[in-house]
């Protein structure tokens, strides 16, 4: 499988990273490198085993149904880039 | 060409648990902005879900009741898009693997039985709001709804007309309150609807293209959206066009939908198993144990109402609209046995009637279940006539008289004369004043009897027991 | 002081020949003096580290003291510390203080230790070298040419130039024992689901586990006996009954079986690095122990699963970082999608870039299968290779890392060889098992090399009599920079 150069770009807009024209060779080139060495995987045939997802075969646990936590919104919004109103502000939002 | 539109609903269900799907916050609507959003809300740096039991419970609840498969394992995965109201880019959702799969809900459309199939139904967590007062040219985010438990409630495109999908909505509406597990409230956004809609030619198989209608976040914009879209799908289609697969906004204020986004630009959600958490398994005993708390479902009410007290599938269908309905109905059915049918008609007529003028949910209805039935027990002794019935229950509405029933019919006077003298001298006395009206009923007019029964009841200002009246009235004209 | 055993400064602490408050106090001291040349940490907090002190000491006049109250721990800046800048190497979250703190944490505060500062790092703990840091790189203390290891590398040094005497570290794919082996110090990654992520910032969450860092195995075992426990907020963090991670150390070592993989003594491994693993396996030969040989068969493709499934983890795990709620916010922008993409673009640095956009891509439509899908079945090919061979011994062993430690700038412009620096250690964390690194020698330019020891589900306690007995019978570990 080969890499290409608006395959760099649908996925850098995905991920909302810039990458301008001239750094977009070069990143091409490094994930290719990267992707040559991940298709090494391809070698093995791995038709009947399960994908495993975890470390241990454990299930979820469950929690109860029970309001824990309190109003910390002024500590938490202490941090924020930019807070109007109690209301975290971002550029407008158009649907 | 005739066409036949095709419909497919998914309906955003919110859970009505206590605390978040994956946090400890409070999921109570209308609080101060960002006030109920923890640090596992406000996806902090390091921060990690746990599942609420009360969610998966309420899933089970559900699936139970439509008769669809509870898996387990059932899986949760990360949905990943950027939106300020996410905070995490991604919405722990559900792709493979939901908790309730299948199942089936019959609906009553145009006098018939219908049977919508579902899809699947799967737990996932809210968003945000986007508060869109401008604020210098920016926008607000609440996070208070981001993580409240969802059920999303994904039929298979069964509906054949938007009158069939408010009907669908409006049953599995009643249906997720019947079983508590979502308040309904469409006003504050407890139960939404999007909208898959496409046409194609009488007749044929094959799907036409959809479009999802968003937002539809009431039964009439459902209604007018699917009309809206159907009509733009059936224009374009015949004059040659074809349909772009898109999602599309509905705007009330215009009547009309527009594009939201197309396929083109659809996100590549990049789902995958969440790996903060383990697969979900639902033991048989659990199931069972959820079973055995299921209260009887409004299918198997309506039946019953129907076999039992022989009442019409409408009749019952009306009773048994909510839970709260229908039990009011049974509670007011237990103390007066004998009189079903007009427990039915009351409740259908002047209590469903003053409730909805009032705008009051029939769990505060000013007059209870035996207010009522003690009302109604004067009417089959014969004590009050309908019509004052009625005056009565407008006073117990109101409170009068500690809404006590033979109070305020002693107060105002509505007792009944259901005395067969003082009946007899009455009809006698009209009788003898109408002596044209007499003759000529006995000449064939049957309408002079209406007449004067109609002078009858005027003498004693409605309180002779018209049953009686026109007997003896019957009786004398004849004899 | 500055080399003294955890043991050895509880005694005296217990024994009042010193208070918390002078011993946070010296470490401080150090810090400042040698900070400026290694770069180990990024926050230091006098303040608060000295409150903590004066609370400990409290406790250890008042007798309730454990093992760590008083002790100074450097903290890796990955965990969370309530009111401590908490970066994880990144611009993104330079200005981040947390309000709250990680389950790690908690516990060391519980236990009375002391938060002596945070440590330097790869950026959200993406790299072999700690060259990613936004901070800056670190230097290892035994040759400032060369790197510390990484991503713990300035915890791995922290410990090694005695700026503390113990540090947390986390390891998704090597994180501790690589730069634990490069900077001649031990250092364990627990069995997964033992050590709580909460609160600890995840890069790859089925992978990442943290994990203490130190001079010596008995040091190791304190830390682990403070550091796991069952924690509610973790849905991974498994429910395993507690024990005594220190109760086996003394146990003698006859009859062990060490299995040796030839898939890791076949090539790659540098001479200097070879001839110290079989100085080692003399040691432990010596010691009882026989060794055999065993086989991983898929093993071998433990880089190539980890470059998909760490990166797929962390591209959406790194999805949170929008400039939104906390963190860095880029100055300009014009709109929204702007706003997130300079944000995104300015605050994460080239190899956190790099690895969400092979994230991004082995999750995307049509990809899905072939990549990720196919990781997770490798995976679970790998996991099951390791099962069979604890069938045929009881421990595994092998080098943690191919070479001694690199110089700086010598990898950093080659992603793949930088992480062919992990092709020993990223397999114990598809598996979820335990493995530690202790010190075993130096080699090329008298640089430290480090003995792999890798163990089954659980097997904390025997991993580390295992490298408690050959700490008793060498000094490797006892060899300091400075």
């Amino acid at each position: 499988m080969t890499l290409s150069v608006s395959d760099v770009k649908r996925i850098a807009d995905l991920a909302y990273i810039e990458i301008n024209d001239n750094e977009v060779k070069e990143t091409l080139n490094q994930l290719s490198g990267i992707f040559d060495l991940i298709e090494t995987m391809q070698a093995v045939d791995t038709s009947t085993v399960e994908p495993m997802s975890h470390a241990q075969s454990v299930v979820q646990r469950l929690r109860e149904d029970e309001v824990t936590e309190a109003d910390q919104h002024g500590l938490y919004q202490s941090i924020a880039p930019q807070v109007e109103a109690d209301l975290y502000l971002v550029p407008q939002v158009i649907e | 060409m005739q066409w036949e539109i095709v419909i497919g609903l998914e309906v955003h269900a919110q859970l009505s648990t206590q605390s978040k799907i994956f946090s400890g916050a409070s999921t109570a609507y209308g609080s101060p902005p960002n006030t109920q959003a923890c640090v596992i809300d406000l996806a902090l740096p390091g921060v990690l879900p746990v599942l609420n039991k009360g969610a998966v419970e309420r899933a089970i609840k559900f699936g139970l009741s439509v008769g669809a498969k509870i898996n387990s394992p059932s899986i949760f995965a990360r949905k990943n898009y950027f939106y300020p109201d996410l905070p995490k880019g991604y919405q722990i959702s559900q792709f493979e693997l939901p908790v309730v799969q299948g199942g089936n809900i019959q609906i009553q459309a145009d006098g018939e039985e219908k049977n919508i199939r579902l899809t699947r139904a799967h737990l996932e967590e809210d968003a945000g709001k986007s508060l869109h007062e401008d604020f210098h040219g920016m926008s607000g985010i609440d996070l208070n709804r981001a993580g409240t438990p969802l059920l999303e409630i994904v039929s298979e495109p069964d509906m054949r007309s938007s009158a069939e999908a408010v009907v669908y909505a409006k049953t599995l509406h009643a249906l997720v309150r019947w079983i508590g597990i979502c308040d309904g409230n469409m006003q504050e956004g407890s139960f939404r609807c999007d909208a898959n809609v496409s046409v194609r030619p009488y007749g044929t198989e094959k799907l036409g293209t959809r479009c999802e209608i968003k937002n539809l976040n009431s039964f009439r914009f459902l209604e007018k959206a699917i009309d809206y879209e159907a009509r733009r799908q059936i224009e374009i289609l015949e004059d040659g066009g074809i349909i772009r697969q898109e999602t599309r906004l509905y705007d009330a204020s215009k009547d009309e939908t527009r594009t939201m986004r197309t396929k083109e630009d659809a996100n590549d959600y990049r789902y995958f198993p969440d790996p903060d958490l383990l697969p979900l398994e639902i033991s048989a005993n659990w199931i069972d144990q959820v079973q055995s708390v299921l209260p009887e479902l409004p299918q198997a009410r309506r039946d019953r109402y129907m076999s039992e007290f022989a009442l019409s599938a409408y009749d019952a269908s009306v009773l048994t609209s909510s839970r709260e309905t229908a039990d009011y109905f049974e509670s007011t059915i237990k103390q007066l046995p004998a009189q079903v049918k007009l427990c039915a008609n009351w409740i259908m007529g002047e209590i469903n009637g003053q409730l909805n003028k009032e705008g009051l949910e029939i769990t505060a209805c000013p007059v209870t279940p035996s207010q009522l039935a003690a009302l109604l027990e004067r009417i089959s002794d014969d004590t009050i006539s309908g019509k004052a019935a009625k005056a009565v229950f407008e006073s117990m509405w109101n409170g009068e008289l500690e809404k006590n029933v033979d109070a305020i019919i002693a107060a105002k006077g509505l007792k009944q004369i259901s005395d067969d003298s003082a009946i007899e001298k009455l009809v006698d006395q009209v009788l003898a004043a109408n002596e044209q009206q007499v003759a000529d009923y006995r000449n064939g007019k049957e309408k002079a009897f209406n007449s004067l029964v109609g002078q009858i009841m005027k003498a004693t200002q409605g309180k002779a027991n018209p049953a009686q009246v026109n007997t003896i009235l019957k009786k004398k004209l004849e004899g | 002081m500055f080399n003294a055993s955890l043991k050895q400064l509880s005694i005296q602490l217990a024994e009042k020949k010193i208070s918390s408050t002078e011993l946070t106090t010296e470490f401080l001291q150090r810090i400042k003096q040698f900070n400026p040349e290694y770069n180990a940490f990024i926050t230091v907090n006098e303040e608060i580290s000295l409150a903590q002190a004066k609370v400990a000491d409290k406790m250890l006049a008042t007798g309730q003291a454990g093992p760590l109250t008083g002790i100074p721990i450097a903290q890796k800046d990955i965990f969370c510390a309530r009111g401590w800048l908490t970066t994880c190497g990144s611009k993104m979250l330079s200005n981040f203080v947390s309000p709250y703190d990680a389950g790690v944490i908690e516990r060391f505060n519980q236990a009375g230790a002391i938060n002596i500062g945070k440590t330097n790092m790869d950026e959200f703990a993406m790299g072999s070298s700690n060259e990613t840091s936004y901070f800056g790189m670190v230097k290892n203390p035994w040759d400032i040419a060369a790197v510390p290891g990484g991503s713990s590398g300035g915890a791995a040094c922290a410990v090694a130039a005695r700026l503390a005497p113990a540090a947390t570290g986390t390891d998704t794919g090597g994180s501790i024992r690589q730069p634990a082996a490069l900077c001649g110090i031990s250092g364990i990654k627990p069995t997964y689901g033992l050590v709580s992520r909460y609160g600890m910032i995840a890069f790859a969450s089925s992978l990442d586990q943290g994990g203490p860092m130190a001079k010596s195995a008995e040091d190791l075992a304190l830390l682990l006996n403070v550091m796991i426990g069952f924690d509610p907020r973790d849905s991974t963090s498994l429910q395993h009954d507690a024990e005594d991670c220190a109760q086996d150390l003394q146990k003698p070592l006859a009859g062990l079986r060490i299995g040796l993989p030839k898939e890791y003594f076949a090539e790659g491994m540098s001479q200097d690095v070879a001839s110290a693993i079989e100085k080692a396996l003399v040691e432990y030969r010596k010691l009882g122990a026989q060794t055999i040989e065993v086989s991983l068969p898929n093993a071998p493709l433990s880089i190539p699963v980890y470059y998909v499934l760490a990166p797929a983890e962390a591209s959406s795990n790194l999805s949170r970082f929008d400039g939104v709620r906390y963190g860095y916010r880029a100055p300009a922008y014009s709109d929204l999608a702007d706003m997130y993409r300079k944000t995104r673009t300015q605050g994460f640095g080239a190899e956190v870039k790099r690895r969400i956009l092979i994230g991004t891509y082995v999750l995307s439509h049509g990809y899905y299968d072939a990549y990720y899908i196919k990781a997770q079945k490798l995976r679970r090919l790998i996991a099951q290779d390791f099962t069979e061979a604890y069938k045929r011994c009881d421990i595994i062993m092998g080098p943690t890392t191919p070479t001694v430690a690199f110089n700086l700038g010598e990898k950093s412009g080659d992603p793949i060889q930088m992480y062919l620096s992990d092709i020993y250690t990223s397999a114990a964390n598809l598996t979820g098992m335990p493995a530690m690194s202790i010190p075993i020698g130096f080699g090329d330019k008298n640089r430290p090399i480090g003995l792999h020891i890798m163990g089954n589900y659980f097997k904390e306690a025997q991993m580390l009599n295992i490298a408690h007995q050959y700490q008793l019978v060498t000094d490797w570990h006892l060899k300091s920079p400075v």
